[in-house]
């Protein structure tokens, strides 16, 4: 069943996207168009394969589940850590500083990028390996565990004890790993908390317009850096189920790819809307990768397919500016540094 | 009235690098009056409201809070000793409803939207305002708008109010309406703070009047002991002459015919509809009408700036004595037909001046194709700004400064002056005065009763029906895109029922069918009869 398979891929394509554009609308929301959020992403996955290097490093055993535990929370917090810095670096420069957004971004997401690739090449150089990758198969199993009954399903239906169909609907829906599940997850909370919370409507209003947030007693430069911050976060996580699920823990210099834009395209495609981003991210990862399901495409022919997201987010910009619903649009102040007594 | 005032002002000094917005002022309003705040634009009453509501933290000088000292350091300080203030600029959110806006900040008990609306609608009950809590703000008049402020500081129980400058945007009957409210709160024992520039209104309104110079107090004076002349020379520092001269127009001949104006907006709804009227030299004819009426609409029609569907509009070209077609052309082409048209627009800043370029760059604006060659003029702009900062009074450090550093009165001298500077035959101007206090209102008032008497044809779009009825010879009431109306201001003696007949008129629906042949008529009578009573007859039919 070809159909499944690719439906596979796709969530599987779409969930580092999914990551990324659930804390770029978060970010957003606070008025902060953070266009570092590749670099980001990239310096998200370089944490948590730093962490996991060093952990692996110490040779311990993997056989046991407390150690299984460890080697995924060491990940998991170098992960968060390094994207939270990058974060932190972003609101320190255009909240505290009030440096222009989108230059210090596109900087960011040349630094991250940059610090990425050393990490990445200091790390292939201590582990004298023979090709230009690390590669961490054993916390990337960790990572990739996915519940059991779905192999057993599969040994049933190849038992012919199931019907193969049932097979590869359980596998489509069940397969994945916890941190897949977990953006979908995070994303449907973000968008909870967007639009049915105090915090929410505080966020949604200091976006809109800090002067009217700073007059109702919100402290908006809090909201600019938590939403940052959290965002980046959030967004690093791309970046870790990147490396440790979709690679299977193997790290190459530049191997993130074009993900992060596509997180930032997918911001715009979803209308600022998590819940909308999570169906998104899975159109998205499709289209990246439909170009493998038709047959007989040259090189070029493929480029072309993966610039579909593109050409999609162009086509809903061009919708959304044409219907002028105010819903639709971006936060009115986004982009815009705030400073309480300008005159 | 308490024996201990709510709130408290002792020598607050505030400034904003070297500029001194306040120096040393001393306030007190009680709970159960009204108090109005006086002064010029730059003379710093919107810096000191802002400092009791927290936006602001003064340099120097003491609160009180009945009668205990406060310290004042941000909006939430404010909200917890119950000070409410509205703003002249509406602090909303344009895409969330009423009731988001009104609970927004809020941090006590759970966010329960449905529990919030009932309150608000509780709020709405016991004032008399008129408001769907669930409605956004991009879908509210202004006057909804200023509802919701209201109801915000209402919400959080506040029981001193500030208003800044709440009637600016409000047709006469709102007004009215609003000071009811007031009123109504002041019985209830709520201390107001109310920012305005119309005297009239300070004097049917408050209990008493502060009154701020050029940063500095002046004084506080009962409102029943004192009048118009007394406050404006307290404001100014100087006697001022309160009258507009209204001249009878000189030898008036038509010089701008509009015929059948239709006109639709982006979204295809018609915003002029079927206008028809003509424009005399030499005379001033006033365009009254809730703000978005049309008004804008047609003074962009006839400045080039509109795309029209139907209609013509005539100029008769006083040097050639030619008439010129002016549907449909160009700024630019206008302009090269030798018509001259000044056309001040209503935001002054969006499209009247660049902000961040000094006055002498603005002037060039006007005056960029000049120079010989490659290399632009500038010295006669730099003269023309000179001249301006001295005729007009403008107070700036130097002609280079960016005009957004300028206030809001300078920014519009800068604007008119230049337009009549470039010697119009048609002057439009669209709300010249909004914001400007009374000795900068009375200048440009000035400048437009001479480019009357030059026999320039003036149009003015104004906001303050008691200046429209002082000023104009003939105003033109719009109602949603119609002319509802054409009234001789001389016609009555009385000014009152004059000004309720206008505003009587700027709410009157207009039948599509009916009115055209009324708006033909009225076209037909201003042609056919040259002298200023054109007007007594439309009000008689009226």
């Amino acid at each position: 069943m070809i159909i499944f398979s690719f439906i596979r891929r796709a969530v599987m394509q779409g969930v580092p996207l999914l990551y990324g554009s659930t804390g770029e609308i978060i970010t957003e929301k606070s008025g902060h168009l953070n266009l570092g959020i590749p670099g980001i992403m990239y310096m998200g996955a370089i944490g948590g394969v730093i962490g996991g290097f060093f952990f692996e490093q110490t040779g311990a055993d993997f056989s046991h589940w407390y150690i299984r535990v460890l080697a995924i929370l060491i990940a998991l917090f170098c992960s968060l850590f390094f994207s939270c810095l990058m974060g932190l670096l972003y609101c320190f420069l255009t909240v505290s500083l009030r440096a222009n957004q989108n230059v210090t971004g596109l900087a960011l997401t040349t630094f991250g990028v940059g610090v990425g690739n050393f990490f990445g090449g200091s790390l292939i150089k201590i582990s004298h390996a023979d090709v230009p990758t690390v590669t961490l198969t054993k916390t990337s199993s960790c990572f990739a565990k996915h519940l059991p009954f779905v192999d057993t399903v599969n040994k049933m239906a190849a038992d012919n004890k199931c019907p193969k169909i049932l097979a590869e609907l359980c596998q489509t829906i069940f397969s994945y790993s916890t941190l897949a599940y977990l953006s979908i997850v995070i994303a449907l909370i973000a968008a909870h908390v967007l639009m049915k919370t105090r915090v929410g409507l505080t966020l949604r209003a200091v976006g809109e317009d800090p002067a009217t947030a700073d007059a109702a007693g919100i402290n908006v430069n809090r909201y600019k850096y938590v939403a940052t911050c959290l965002g980046s976060m959030i967004a690093g996580l791309g970046g870790l189920y990147y490396i440790m699920d979709y690679a299977s823990g193997v790290w190459s210099s530049d191997g993130f790819g074009d993900r992060g834009w596509l997180s930032v395209a997918l911001v715009i495609f979803s209308l600022w809307r998590p819940n909308l981003a999570i169906i998104g991210s899975f159109l998205f990862g499709g289209l990246y990768i439909v170009h493998n399901y038709i047959g007989g495409l040259s090189m070029q022919a493929q480029e072309l397919f993966k610039m579909s997201p593109y050409v999609m987010t162009l086509l809903v910009l061009i919708f959304v500016s044409i219907k002028e619903k105010k819903e639709a649009l971006p936060p009115a102040h986004l982009g815009l540094n705030y400073f309480r007594e300008e005159r | 009235m308490s024996a201990v005032p709510a709130i408290e002002l002792k020598g607050i000094t505030k400034t904003f690098g070297d500029v001194i917005a306040n120096q040393d002022i001393d306030l007190s309003v009680y709970r159960g009056e009204i108090l109005s705040i006086l002064g010029e634009n730059g003379s710093g009453k919107t810096t000191l409201m802002n400092m009791i509501s927290g936006i602001y933290y003064p340099d120097s000088g003491h609160i009180f809070i009945d009668g205990e000292e406060v310290l004042i350091r941000s909006p939430k300080d404010a909200f917890q000793y119950k000070i409410g203030m509205i703003h002249q600029h509406f602090k909303l959110i344009d895409v969330f409803t009423a009731t988001e806006n009104i609970v927004l900040g809020l941090t006590d008990g759970r966010y329960d939207l449905a529990a919030y609306e009932k309150r608000v609608q509780e709020i709405c009950d016991r004032y008399g305002f008129n408001l769907d809590p669930k409605k956004k703000i991009y879908d509210m008049s202004v006057s909804e708008k200023q509802t919701v402020e209201i109801i915000k500081v209402l919400f959080r129980g506040a029981d001193i109010l500030i208003l800044d400058e709440p009637t600016a945007v409000l047709t006469p009957q709102e007004t009215d309406r609003l000071f009811d409210v007031l009123r109504h709160m002041r019985d209830d024992g709520k201390a107001i703070i109310i920012i305005t520039h119309k005297l009239h209104e300070v004097l049917s309104l408050s209990d008493r009047v502060s009154v701020l110079c050029k940063g500095r107090y002046v004084g506080t004076v009962v409102t029943k002991e004192t009048d118009e002349m007394k406050l404006t020379e307290m404001m100014v520092g100087a006697k001022v002459d309160l009258n507009i001269h209204r001249s009878d127009p000189v030898n008036p001949t038509p010089r701008l015919i509009v015929n059948g104006l239709n006109c639709k907006n982006e979204d295809g709804i018609p915003v002029l509809k079927n206008i028809s009227f003509t424009a005399m030299s030499g005379e001033i004819l006033g365009i009254a009408g809730i703000a978005g009426s049309g008004q804008r609409e047609l003074l962009e029609s006839i400045a080039g700036l509109q795309q029209l569907e139907s209609g013509e509009i005539s100029y008769m070209n006083p040097a050639s004595g030619e008439t010129e077609d002016l549907r449909n052309k160009s700024p630019r082409r206008i302009r090269e037909l030798g018509v001259r048209l000044s056309f001040v627009p209503e935001d002054r800043l969006g499209m009247g001046l660049v902000g961040n370029m000094g006055i002498i760059d603005n002037m060039m604006l006007r005056s960029y194709e000049t120079g010989r060659g490659f290399f632009l003029n500038r010295t006669a702009p730099a003269s023309l700004a000179d001249q301006i900062i001295s005729d007009l009074q403008v107070v700036t450090p130097d002609a280079k400064t960016p005009v957004r550093r300028l206030s809001g009165g300078n920014v519009q001298k800068v604007l008119v002056g230049r337009e009549i500077a470039s010697a119009p035959t048609v002057l439009m101007v669209a709300y010249p005065v909004r914001g400007l206090d009374i000795n900068s209102s009375f200048t440009i008032y000035r400048l437009l009763n001479e480019q009357k008497e030059k026999g320039v044809s003036v149009i003015f779009v104004g906001e303050d029906l008691d200046v429209l009825i002082e000023l104009c010879d003939r105003i033109l009431v719009l109602s949603s895109g119609s002319i509802s109306g054409i009234v001789d201001p001389r016609s009555t003696a009385d000014e009152k029922s004059l000004k309720e007949q206008i505003g009587l008129l700027m709410t009157k629906k207009v039948e599509d069918a009916p009115a055209t042949a009324a708006n033909v008529k009225a076209a037909e009578a201003a042609e056919a009869v040259e002298a200023p009573e054109t007007g007594k007859e439309e009000t008689e039919r009226e």
